[in-house]
């Protein structure tokens, strides 16, 4: 039996249909790793939990950040589901230095699958792990008894919101992997970005008692928006700042950039 | 027409030249041996003919498409299976397969049954729902070669396809790239610096030396083409990058290489 030779198909929409589903076979592939072996989510919810029990009933006493009409604990609890999520997918670019060593990333190379789909299968697959810890904050938040927002279009949001932030930092992360190529300077450079791009944000204290300074940059930084929209979709008395069409529109924009850079620089991994 | 035409590549690393005007023609069905000692070249040179590396100068068709202009057509139509250990550790062997049997458009339907079949034909088939963590050397790089052959490639990239393994699994491994193309007719492109492995499988077979092909031929011509009357393609070898262990330093390619190549070895053995 001799093999024949395949072309293209020439369809542009096939094209996209191909895309999308090789998109989700690298997410599932990805999301199937995590059913052989989920301890790592378990540890995952260890940091969450300290902030909110620890750092969140302290501040909490204390009344010294100004949140408006919300109890600190509540103000926090989006924040901290934010920053979780961005802890997780910062260091997500690890995974492909390491497939990279292995020879893994040269077979999917190799294969007819987009770059981009590459890519963004890895980021979606980073939402399911950020999924994983808003089901933990979500819990914790309800254990301290934070006036949580139930409405099922919210809690979508919420969940939309979270796979955007998890898929656009872990993009972030490839692409520093994809630049750095080695273990020790990824590390290295991963743990320099975290702590500024929290701080810099609307985590844990809102963007208007900052400094002048401090204010610009937390405008250009991606999870402000992913913070306000958390917070207005979370939280039931709440009020969004942006907008909550600013803040999916920046989030899902960045995202867009970011994975059209990835799968451009995703090749390099290979040389 | 061979299905595969190089036509003067050449690929360089700032100074260096890894490969250096390459001009071959592989046939149809034929299985065409790279060789060389470390740092020869002929990663590179695979490299560049799968698509994962731009050529610097030339160029090189496979299936009769441009390697660069048409990469997505050659990339539907062949294989690779790279020399480090390229099956995923925390997935199992079926899952393994699965995942490029969708990443290679086989039809929904066909892919269960294709699956199935590759494992049987690997032998692997009661393994197929453990982690491939679990697995040993040589069955690992069964299920990798098994993984190429899903989508039926018209040609086959195998680097360094027996490295580390003990002589039972690499003749193991030998039989199935020989069925491969018995049954299938795939044209099979390998490198080695495994003599006796290039004297069973290959058809023909070029010696590669600083980036050039130093010679070419079947192994019976290359080994009349050296003095001796006993002689074997080790000779041939030895005779033709001989001053490799001279040029001290050259030898055994980079820390990287040779720290990848052990750890290659260490996981397969």
């Amino acid at each position: 039996m001799a093999s024949i030779t395949i072309t293209a198909s020439p369809n542009p929409l096939s094209a996209l249909t191909s895309f999308l589903y090789k998109t989700f076979t690298i997410a599932e592939l990805e999301a199937r790793k995590l059913r052989h072996d989920y301890t790592e989510l378990i540890m995952r919810a260890v940091q969450p939990a300290l902030w909110l029990l620890v750092f969140g009933q302290v501040f909490n006493r204390t009344h010294a950040i100004p949140t408006g009409n919300l109890p600190y604990i509540d103000f926090m609890a989006p924040g901290i589901l934010a920053q979780s999520v961005l802890f997780i997918a910062i260091f997500y670019g690890i995974s492909i230095i390491w497939e990279r060593d292995l020879g893994i990333i040269h077979k999917f190379l190799a294969s007819p699958t987009p770059r981009a789909a590459l890519v963004l299968g890895k980021a979606l697959s980073a939402g399911v792990r950020g999924l994983a810890q808003a089901v933990i904050v979500f819990a914790l938040a309800l254990v301290l008894g934070v006036g949580l927002n139930w409405n099922p279009l919210a809690l979508l949001g919420v969940l939309t919101m979270v796979i955007l932030g998890a898929a656009l930092f872990s993009t972030f992360s490839l692409i520093i992997a994809c630049i750095v190529k080695t273990r020790e300077r990824f590390m290295g450079i991963g743990q320099v970005l975290t702590m500024p791009m929290f701080f810099a944000s609307s985590a844990i204290y809102p963007v208007s008692i900052m400094p002048r300074w401090l204010q610009v940059i937390a405008r250009g930084n991606p999870l402000t928006y992913e913070v306000d929209g958390l917070r207005t979709l979370m939280l039931s008395g709440s009020t969004s700042h942006y907008g909550l069409g600013l803040d999916f529109g920046v989030m899902l924009g960045t995202m867009v950039v970011l994975v059209m850079v990835a799968g451009r620089l995703y090749p390099n991994v290979a040389t | 027409m061979g299905v595969l035409e190089t036509t003067t590549l050449t690929r360089q690393f700032g100074p260096l030249t890894a490969v250096d005007n390459l001009s071959i023609s592989v046939e149809a069905g034929e299985v065409f041996g790279l060789l060389g000692p470390n740092g020869a070249g002929k990663t590179t040179a695979i490299k560049m003919l799968t698509t994962l590396l731009r050529p610097t100068a030339g160029s090189a068709k496979v299936c009769d498409f441009d390697v660069v202009r048409r990469s997505m057509d050659v990339r539907r139509n062949i294989a690779y299976v790279p020399q480090m250990l390229s099956a995923d550790g925390s997935l199992t062997g079926y899952e393994n397969l699965l995942v490029f049997t969708r990443l290679y458009d086989i039809p929904r339907r066909e892919q269960k049954p294709r699956v199935m079949e590759v494992l049987k034909f690997m032998g692997l088939a009661d393994v197929a729902d453990k982690l491939v963590r679990s697995y040993s050397g040589g069955m690992i790089r069964r299920l990798e070669i098994g993984q190429a052959m899903l989508h039926r490639p018209r040609v086959l990239f195998l680097d360094e396809p027996t490295v580390g393994l003990d002589p039972l699994a690499r003749k193991a491994v030998w039989d199935h790239i020989e069925r491969m193309r018995a049954d299938y007719d795939t044209t099979i492109v390998l490198t080695t610096h495994y003599m006796e492995e290039a004297d069973s499988l290959c058809g023909r077979v070029a010696i590669m030396h600083h980036g050039k092909v130093v010679a070419m031929g079947t192994p019976e011509e290359l080994k009349r083409s050296v003095d001796g009357k006993e002689t074997s393609l080790d000779d041939v070898f030895t005779y033709y990058t001989g001053d490799v262990l001279e040029t001290n330093g050259e030898s055994g390619g980079s820390y990287r290489e040779a720290s990848r190549t052990r750890r290659t070895a260490h996981r397969l053995g």
